[in-house]
Order: C-alpha cells, then sequence, then structure tokens
C-alpha cells in the first residue's frame, strides 16, 4: 500500500479529529464556515471578557499602584494613603496555613484510594462521589461549616486557623483529586516491579509511585493555593470582615485577607476607595496568574511518556 | 543476616509487618477527613436548622413570600430568596451554556493542536479570577460604564449585571467539562459520518454532541449547581434586598448572599436571623447536592459507555 492511498483510506488528521482539511475545507459550504465561526465567537467571547476585566482594572487602578499599596495599613479616612499590608500579611498566614493542613492531608488520603484500599470496594466508591460531591459544593456553604465547628463549637475564634481549617477542607478535594490523576498515570509496572524487589506497599508507594508522580501533584496542589487566595466568601462568615490594621502574630491572631480587603474597599462607594481596589485587584491577580502559568509550566514541562 | 535464605523456607509471610499497618491506618484516616466534612457539613447544617422549625413552620420557610428578619415581627418565606436566586441563575446559565459549549465543541472539533494548547490555558486563567474581581468587575464595568447606557433606569445593584458576569465565569467550566465529554466519543463513529458524505458541521451537530450528550448535560448541570452557589458576585452587584420580581433591571437577594450578609454581622448564637442562615444554608446545599448527584451520574454513564 502507498503512503497515498493510505491516506485516502483513512481521511482522519493525525490526531484523529476529522478530515484533513485540504480535503475538506477548500469547497465548505456558506453553512458550514458560518458555523465555525459562530462557534469560534463562543470561545472568543469568554477571551474577550477576561480581556477587558484585565484591561479595566488595570486602568482604574493604575494611579494606586504604587509601594504605599504594599507599605500602609488600610484607613477608613485617608484613602490616598491607605494600603494593603495587614491583608498581604494576613493572606500569607492564612494561605501557609491552609496548606500546611490541606497538602499533607490531601496527599495521603489519595495515596489511600489510589494504593491501598481495596479496588472498587464499598469504601472506595463512597470517598469517589463523596469527594466528587464536595467539589461542587458552593463555598458558602463550607464557611458556615467552619463558622458552626470551628469558629463556635471549638471556640477557635475568628482566628488565622479558624480560616486555614475552613479553607484546607475547602481545597482538599482538589489536591485528592488532582493526586489520584497523578498517581493513577504512573504504569503498574513501576509497582509491580518495586514490590517484586522484596519492597513494602508503603516503601514502593513512597519511593516509586509518589516520587513519579510529583509533577501532577505540584499542578493540583498550586491550583488548590491559588483556589484558597482567591477565595472569599467563607471568609465572610468566619470573621474577616472586621476592619484590620494590624499584621497577624500567630495562629490565633485576627486577620484579613486580600479579597475581603478589596470585598470592603468595593463596598464604600468614594472613587478613591474603587481606585484602590482596582489597584489590590491588579496585585491579586498577578499572584494568581504567576501561579497559574507556574502550574500550566510544570504540566507542560514534565508529560512525561511511559 | 546477610545469609542466603534457606531453599526450603515458606513463602508465607512470616512477621506483622505493624509499621505497614499502622501507615496504612493514618492514610485511612487521611481518607476519612473527607467523608467526615460531609458529615460535619450535614450535621452543622441540620441542628440549628430543626433549631429554627421548632419556632417557623417549615411550610411557611418554604411557601412565605415575605422574606424580613430584621422586622421585629419577622417573617422567615423564604420564596423571595429563591426567586431572587433563579433569575439570575437563569441569566448565568441562558449565557454560559450556549458559550459553553461553542467553546468546547470548537475546542474539540475545529481548534489544532497548538490552538488548543494557547485557547485553553487563557480559558483556564478566566476561571481561576477569584468572585469578588468579578463581582467588582459588575458592579463597577457592566453596570456603571455599560448597562446605564442601554437601560437608562437600571438601579445600581442589579440581577442583570451579575448574572452576565456570572455566565461568563462559568463559560470556561461548561466548556471544559463538555470538551472532555466530546474528545471521549469514539474516532470511529466521526469516520462513519465523513464516509457518508456528511460536513464537519454536520458530523459535530449530528454525531458527535448526540453521542457526548450525557456529559454535555452534566457540564450544564454542574454549571447551573456553580451558578445557584456563587456568593460574592451577587453579593457585591446585586444588592442585598429581598424581592419577589422577575425583573432583571432592579437588584434582589439571593440565598447565598442572604448567608453572607446575615453571617458577617454579629450575630448571638440563639436568636433566630443566626438559625435562619443555617436554614437557607441547608436549603442550598440541598439543592446543589441534588444537582451535583445528577451530573456525577451522567458523567459515569458516559465513561461507561465509551470505554
Amino acid at each position: 500500500m502507498t503512503p497515498d492511498s493510505a491516506i485516502i483510506l483513512s481521511p482522519g488528521t493525525p490526531d484523529g479529529r476529522g478530515p484533513r482539511s485540504s480535503l475538506h475545507s477548500a469547497g465548505a459550504p456558506f453553512m458550514d464556515r458560518a458555523f465555525r465561526w459562530v462557534i469560534f465567537s463562543a470561545l472568543g467571547i469568554g477571551v474577550l471578557t477576561l480581556g477587558v476585566l484585565l484591561a479595566y482594572v488595570t486602568i482604574k487602578g493604575w494611579p494606586r499602584l504604587n509601594l504605599a499599596l504594599i507599605a500602609n495599613m488600610p484607613s477608613i479616612r485617608f484613602p490616598e494613603r491607605a494600603g494593603a499590608q495587614s491583608a498581604i500579611t494576613g493572606t500569607l498566614w492564612v494561605v501557609a496555613c491552609t496548606a500546611l493542613f490541606a497538602i499533607p492531608t490531601g496527599i495521603l488520603a489519595a495515596l489511600y484510594l489510589e494504593e491501598f484500599a481495596r479496588p472498587r470496594s464499598r469504601f472506595q466508591r463512597l470517598v469517589e462521589i463523596n469527594i466528587q460531591n464536595l467539589a461542587a459544593v458552593p463555598s458558602i456553604v463550607y464557611g458556615i461549616l467552619g463558622l458552626g465547628l470551628f469558629v463556635r463549637a471549638l471556640a477557635l475564634g475568628q482566628s488565622v486557623i479558624a480560616a486555614a481549617l475552613t479553607l484546607g477542607l475547602l481545597v482538599l478535594p482538589i489536591v485528592i483529586i488532582a493526586t489520584r490523576e497523578a498517581l493513577r498515570a504512573v504504569p503498574r509496572s513501576i509497582r509491580d516491579g518495586s514490590l517484586a524487589l522484596g519492597a513494602t506497599e508503603w516503601q514502593t508507594a513512597y519511593r516509586q509511585t509518589l516520587p513519579a508522580a510529583i509533577p501532577g501533584i505540584a499542578t493540583g496542589v498550586i491550583l488548590a493555593i491559588s483556589r484558597a487566595v482567591g477565595e472569599a466568601a467563607p471568609l465572610l462568615l468566619i470573621g474577616a470582615v472586621a476592619f484590620i490594621t494590624f499584621n497577624p502574630d500567630g495562629v490565633l491572631s485576627g486577620y484579613t485577607t486580600l479579597p475581603i480587603q478589596i470585598f470592603n474597599w468595593t463596598k464604600d462607594s468614594r472613587e478613591e476607595f474603587q481606585i484602590l481596589a482596582s489597584a489590590t485587584i491588579v496585585l491579586l491577580l498577578v499572584v494568581l496568574l504567576a501561579l497559574n502559568f507556574t502550574a500550566i509550566w510544570i504540566r507542560n514541562r514534565t508529560q512525561r511518556r511511559w | 543476616m546477610n545469609s542466603l535464605p534457606n531453599p526450603g523456607v515458606s513463602l508465607a509471610r512470616g512477621r506483622p509487618r505493624y509499621g505497614e499497618r499502622v501507615i496504612s491506618g493514618i492514610l485511612l484516616a487521611a481518607a476519612a477527613v473527607s467523608i467526615l466534612t460531609t458529615f460535619g457539613i450535614v450535621i452543622s447544617l441540620l441542628v440549628p436548622t430543626i433549631e429554627f422549625f421548632t419556632e417557623v413552620p417549615v411550610l411557611d420557610f418554604l411557601l412565605g413570600t415575605q422574606w424580613t428578619p430584621l422586622f421585629a415581627d419577622g417573617q422567615f418565606g423564604v420564596l423571595p430568596l429563591v426567586s431572587g436566586t433563579l433569575v439570575i441563575t437563569t441569566i448565568a446559565v441562558v449565557v454560559a451554556i450556549p458559550l459553553g459549549l461553542g467553546a468546547g465543541l470548537y475546542l474539540s472539533e475545529y481548534a489544532s493542536p497548538r490552538a488548543r494548547s494557547l485557547l485553553k490555558p487563557t480559558l483556564e486563567v478566566l476561571a481561576g479570577i477569584p468572585t469578588v474581581v468579578f463581582g467588582f468587575f459588575a458592579l463597577e464595568f457592566v453596570t456603571s460604564v455599560i448597562l446605564v447606557k442601554v437601560f437608562p433606569d437600571i438601579e445600581v445593584f442589579n440581577a442583570l449585571s451579575a448574572g452576565l458576569v456570572m455566565g461568563a465565569m462559568i463559560i470556561p467550566m461548561v466548556a471544559s467539562l463538555s470538551e472532555d465529554a466530546m474528545s471521549a466519543v469514539p474516532v470511529g463513529l466521526r469516520d462513519g459520518s465523513y464516509a457518508l458524505g456528511a460536513s464537519k458541521r454536520q458530523t459535530s451537530l449530528g454525531v458527535v454532541i448526540p453521542a457526548a450528550l450525557s456529559g454535555i448535560v452534566a457540564a450544564f448541570v454542574l454549571g447551573i449547581s456553580r451558578a445557584i452557589g456563587e456568593t460574592m458576585i451577587v453579593t457585591v452587584a446585586a444588592g442585598l434586598e429581598p424581592r419577589m420580581s422577575v425583573n432583571p433591571l432592579e437588584g434582589m437577594q439571593t440565598m447565598t448572599s442572604y448567608i453572607a450578609a446575615a453571617g458577617a454581622g454579629d450575630l448571638s448564637t440563639g436568636s433566630l436571623e443566626y438559625r435562619s442562615i443555617f436554614a437557607v444554608g441547608f436549603l442550598l446545599f440541598a439543592m446543589t447536592f441534588a444537582m451535583n448527584m445528577v451530573s456525577i451520574r451522567l458523567v459515569r454513564r458516559f465513561r461507561q459507555v465509551y470505554q
């Protein structure tokens, strides 16, 4: 069979998505071209929204994108001098504690489900459906849980640790789902080889499977962290709304975070505060975009073929 | 220790591996955290909700049309909050479902691998924007710059801007989930369609979308669930006035923005208003839980068909 006849027999493109354009698009009737444009513009509207949003907040926040934004504390009376320092340090405290709780718990849970649980056992299925559901529970409901459980029942009050535990439970499904997918991509033969050499199940998981899955896990962890950085709704319920002009000095300290500070400034109708809110949004988005691009970069760099 | 084992040694396990069992127990405990979270949510919602219903009859709550918890003779009829939620969700869904499906179809069937590798991360960035930022955008740009020119009598806080921006926020989710479903359709089905002379559009609409339908519907359901549960956009841009209205140019309060506004205040633990947060939260959780389960079922079905 000549290469040419092979192409005619199999009109799929190399990635298997439809006919070769050369065979097809030359005489594509009007309806087909119109349809292609319609669905492309559906995608375009999403991208356009993103562009307009980024341009708007950057232009609006430009006058206040200066060092005072980072160096100064919030102020109700002097918007032109107010800054977001307490929100920046508060975000760092809360997100660091969230990560310390959610990352190990999520990775260990995923290890159990992929490597130790009896496959297709009732428990495994229950946990699986449960995690899928938890990933889609509205974030404000986690706020109610945090209010009832951490703030009031465990009497942690409106503290960094109450916020971190609440956000930790919120991002746990993201870490677990990403880690499970990364572990599943590690071929069976690596585990079998390790077990055949006499390693125990835990030694196999810890020294072979887990290291091979690190890039996938890292991507999921970064996405979970960026979710925690941007989350505001649950924190409204568990006490981040207070006017805070100090940096947290421990896990039981009061706090505010960047999204909450943005929310508070947005509520104030004075124009200076809208500008301040825009500038803080730019700061927040820069952090999130950096996290996002790191995740995408890791994913593209490390796509390993086994 | 280093001597070779006796060839006649039994292959049955020798001493029990206590360390392995301890580790396995720790891992099990970590996995159990997720189950305990669900229990924690249900219990922390249920107990105050039951206390709430000892004072407010269930039917008055579910069918009442007055939501005035701050009045001396407060009324707790949840329908104004439900209607506000449904109006804004409807606007969001009308935006997100066609655009999300179109974007997913383009990514799955039309985009070159190179275009896909650029467009998908862009959509992921859109999906990763914090909701409070979308709220600010809805209030300060969509309402104040655009909508006031189109509708001069629009209120500062209105359902339309919140719904439109929420729709844009949900596009990436619907696009990504429906693309997953369409990419899972076997190439053979497309080839068969082309062999019968169908064009790419006819194949997309007549073969790929029907074959991926359960996954696409799952994406829609999850998108609706996301819209119902979204809090910050409506809190910032849609106002805090409970209103039985279908006019999107007016402000309205949703279930989520009531919870956020009431919870942010410093309510005493025993008060009826404090408990009403949990009752509304329970209704919200029940609605989204039902939709999530439908969506999970549908996804399982399309996975089974094509594996």
